[in-house]
């Protein structure tokens, strides 16, 4: 069991928890993701570490609430306890000095950019966050992610807070200013496909964080396989980063979208209770 | 053996076979003519005292019957159900020369259930050695090198990385086979000996090897072949197309077939293809019946004679209404405009020459080529040694297939490192994974006395 120490709420339907979990806290590394199951009926859903404390033996998570798994998870409270958490699963971030790096977060994506943000600035480099949501009330981290960038942008569709549109919108103009070395890209699987075409073209280096469904996540199912340059790769052991330029994201959208009809009347009974 | 008529089951997840009454088992025992040579402990991988037991029950002694088959063997509900003993114990017996071998499987099983329900007695285990072993993997090899460790009397961990002990167990093998409920009294009763399980570990990522190799005196790694092998044709990532791992994970382990009670889903279409045909293949075709599909089709490549599910298992799948579709094999799957698979192209095969196998190899009919409507597609030709821990631990010597190298009994390239089951041996049985387990941990016994 794995009690809740803390719980956060960072805008209406996004949460943010820590989890007591003495090993992975040990082990995690920027990068990588824990599987979790709420209780004994639950499904197995993974998430990627945002933040971690080795000395507390704490792992921090950041949902957003769009499913009956998440929802369920959005009404624990601290002193609850999940029934099991797993991991640190998958391959960690390549850290290493790059020289500039723009950093770009899309809504809940931007969780686990926050431990990388930290990690590229303090190997040297020169961090450049660009961080979007539909409206201000769904950006997240802002203080803790500008504190380790040197330069720092907001974009939100409806112009609520900083430039009015897409994080591409200012990744162009960033691209334009600077000599981008490397493209560091999370969040919805359309954001990160945009931020690939764009660097593509300029020929800048782009990882991508990819969020299939998964259920073990030890690489036993291929339930989360994706198409990397043709080749199929599983996200939960090869992943969850690869190289923006090579993924398949029309097939990555498709195979999220499986389960469309069972999510929601999932969602339906829940909310009926 | 009574079972559950097949338009039946096919509507539930229960056991098909009902199992044995008293009456049923104790005519059976005595059918057994004791021959003094015992030439059916010969096919037994895991050395059980069969002629010893089966006498036990022809005098209505089922409690001495069930010490006797547990000096032995720690899982016999299991292997009870899953042991091909066709192809073991029962192919050695004298009488099959005359007809029907004594029926030893089902006895096995008998007794395992008979013990299970009154509740097992605990046996003794030797004085603590102070000595402690950790097992990675808590499948069939796992828990039975766990258990006899423990009878030894040495300390064991065991660190399972899913959630549910078992392994194939669990996942891989269907409700209707072996029931969760019976592997989990199984796990239950090797915990009784004083083995502790962890579960959510894995080793290779929350700790390695070599962090265990510090804190424990031995390792015995016992993962398994988890690893789904592909067909690697076009359109294998469409939506409809599973490994029949994940597959039967989301129904087996995560009860995907109580789904909405159950939070896993699983979705099954009207016209599901499983593609092989060994037991996972049955196992898999069968679950879709069960699921709601109209039509549950096998597609194998060569015929009958060459598959390696065991025959009970064909035949349960043909009684059951699974269409068998042979001599043909895939050659790309067709999805719809919004990915959705919706056809399977396929040619038709002879068979040639034998393979490296043994088996006739087979060979496109050119020209043969053909389209069925399908959409479930249910990849089940075979699963390979998880590479997490060969990938980890550079020290270990691997095999070309992924297996750790090991001797016969499981000592692997590194000292103090052992390790059994389908993580050596590539995907087998539950009772060869057993078998291995009960070698090793003699093996490891033996070390830790000349350390």
């Amino acid at each position: 069991m794995y009690p809740i120490v803390e719980k956060k709420v960072l805008s209406e339907n996004v949460k943010q928890l820590k989890v007591k979990a003495p090993l992975v806290a040990k082990k995690a590394q920027p990068g990588q993701f824990i599987i979790l199951r709420i209780d004994e009926k639950g499904e197995r859903i993974p998430l990627t570490i945002a933040d971690f404390d080795r000395k507390q033996g704490t792992v921090t998570i950041i949902f957003l609430e769009v499913g009956k798994t998440t929802k369920q998870l959005g009404t624990l409270e601290v002193g609850d306890s999940l029934e099991n958490f797993a991991g640190p699963l998958g391959k960690p971030s390549e850290v290493k000095k790059y020289g500039t790096v723009v950093c770009v977060g899309g809504g809940v994506g931007i969780a686990p950019l926050y431990p990388i943000v930290k990690a590229l600035k303090e190997a040297g480099n020169f961090v450049i966050s660009i961080l979007g949501a539909k409206t201000r009330n769904l950006l997240l981290l802002e203080k803790e992610i500008h504190e380790y960038s040197d330069e720092f942008y907001i974009a939100t569709d409806d112009g609520s807070k900083g430039h009015k549109g897409f994080v591409s919108d200012v990744l162009q103009q960033v691209i334009d200013k600077h000599k981008v070395d490397m493209v560091m890209a999370i969040g919805p699987v359309i954001m990160m496909k945009v931020v690939s075409d764009l660097t593509r073209k300029c020929n800048i280096k782009t990882l991508v964080s990819l969020n299939p469904i998964m259920v073990d996540g030890t690489g036993m199912c291929g339930g989360c396989r994706v198409s990397i340059d043709g080749k199929t790769k599983f996200a939960c052991v090869d992943g969850p980063e690869f190289d923006g330029h090579k993924v398949d994201y029309d097939n990555l959208m498709l195979r999220n979208r499986r389960f469309l009809h069972e999510e929601g009347e999932a969602c339906r009974l829940a909310d009926a209770q | 053996m009574p079972e559950q008529p097949p338009q039946e089951r096919i509507k539930n997840f229960n056991e098909v076979p009902y199992g044995y009454s008293k009456e049923i088992a104790i005519e059976e025992a005595k059918r057994c003519l004791q021959c003094k040579n015992k030439p059916c402990m010969k096919g037994c991988p895991v050395e059980i005292d069969i002629p010893g037991f089966i006498n036990c029950i022809a005098l209505g002694e089922f409690e001495k019957a069930a010490e006797v088959i547990k000096a032995k063997n720690n899982l016999p509900a299991i292997s009870g159900r899953v042991c091909p003993y066709e192809e073991q114990c029962e192919s050695e017996c004298t009488l099959k020369k005359l007809g029907e071998p004594v029926a030893i499987g089902r006895l096995e099983r008998f007794i395992a259930d008979y013990e299970r329900n009154k509740g097992a007695k605990i046996p003794e285990r030797a004085r603590p050695t102070g000595k402690k072993i950790a097992v990675v993997g808590s499948g069939p090899a796992g828990l039975t090198c766990a258990g006899d460790l423990a009878k030894m009397g040495h300390a064991v961990t065991v660190f399972e990385a899913l959630h549910d002990p078992g392994g194939v167990l669990m996942y891989g093998i269907p409700e209707f086979r072996l029931p969760k409920i019976i592997v989990k009294s199984e796990v239950e009763y090797i915990k009784k000996f004083g083995v502790d399980i962890r579960y959510d570990v894995v080793v290779g990522k929350t700790i390695t090897v070599d962090e265990l190799m510090k804190q424990y005196d031995a390792v015995f790694i016992g993962t398994g072949a988890g690893l789904p092998n592909w067909l690697n044709i076009p359109g294998e990532n469409l939506d409809g197309v599973y490994s029949a791992n994940e597959f039967l994970t989301r129904v087996n382990m995560m009860k995907a077939y109580k789904f909405p009670e159950y939070d896993t889903p699983v979705k099954i279409g009207k016209v599901v293809a499983t593609f092989g045909a060994g037991n996972v293949a049955m196992d898999c075709a069968r679950t879709a019946l069960r699921l709601g599909a109209e039509k549950s089709f096998n597609l194998y490549r060569r015929t009958e004679a060459e598959m390696p599910a065991r025959a009970e298992e064909i035949e349960h799948a043909k009684q059951e209404g699974v269409i068998f579709k042979l001599l043909t094999n895939p050659i790309r799957f067709i999805g719809d405009e919004k990915g959705r698979l919706k056809e399977v192209e396929f040619i038709k095969m002879q068979l040639g020459e034998p393979d490296d196998s043994g088996r006739r190899r087979p060979v496109p009919i050119p020209g043969s080529e053909e389209k069925m409507a399908i959409d479930t597609a249910l990849i089940a030709i075979g699963q390979s040694p998880n590479p997490l821990i060969p990938q980890t631990m550079k020290e270990l010597k691997i095999g070309k297939h992924g297996n750790i190298i090991t001797d016969e009994d499981g000592r692997t390239s590194v000292p103090g490192i052992f390790a059994g089951g389908d993580i050596a041996t590539g995907a087998a049985t539950v009772i060869l994974a057993m078998g291995a387990g009960k070698r090793a941990a003699r093996a490891i016994d033996s070390y830790l006395k000349n350390t």
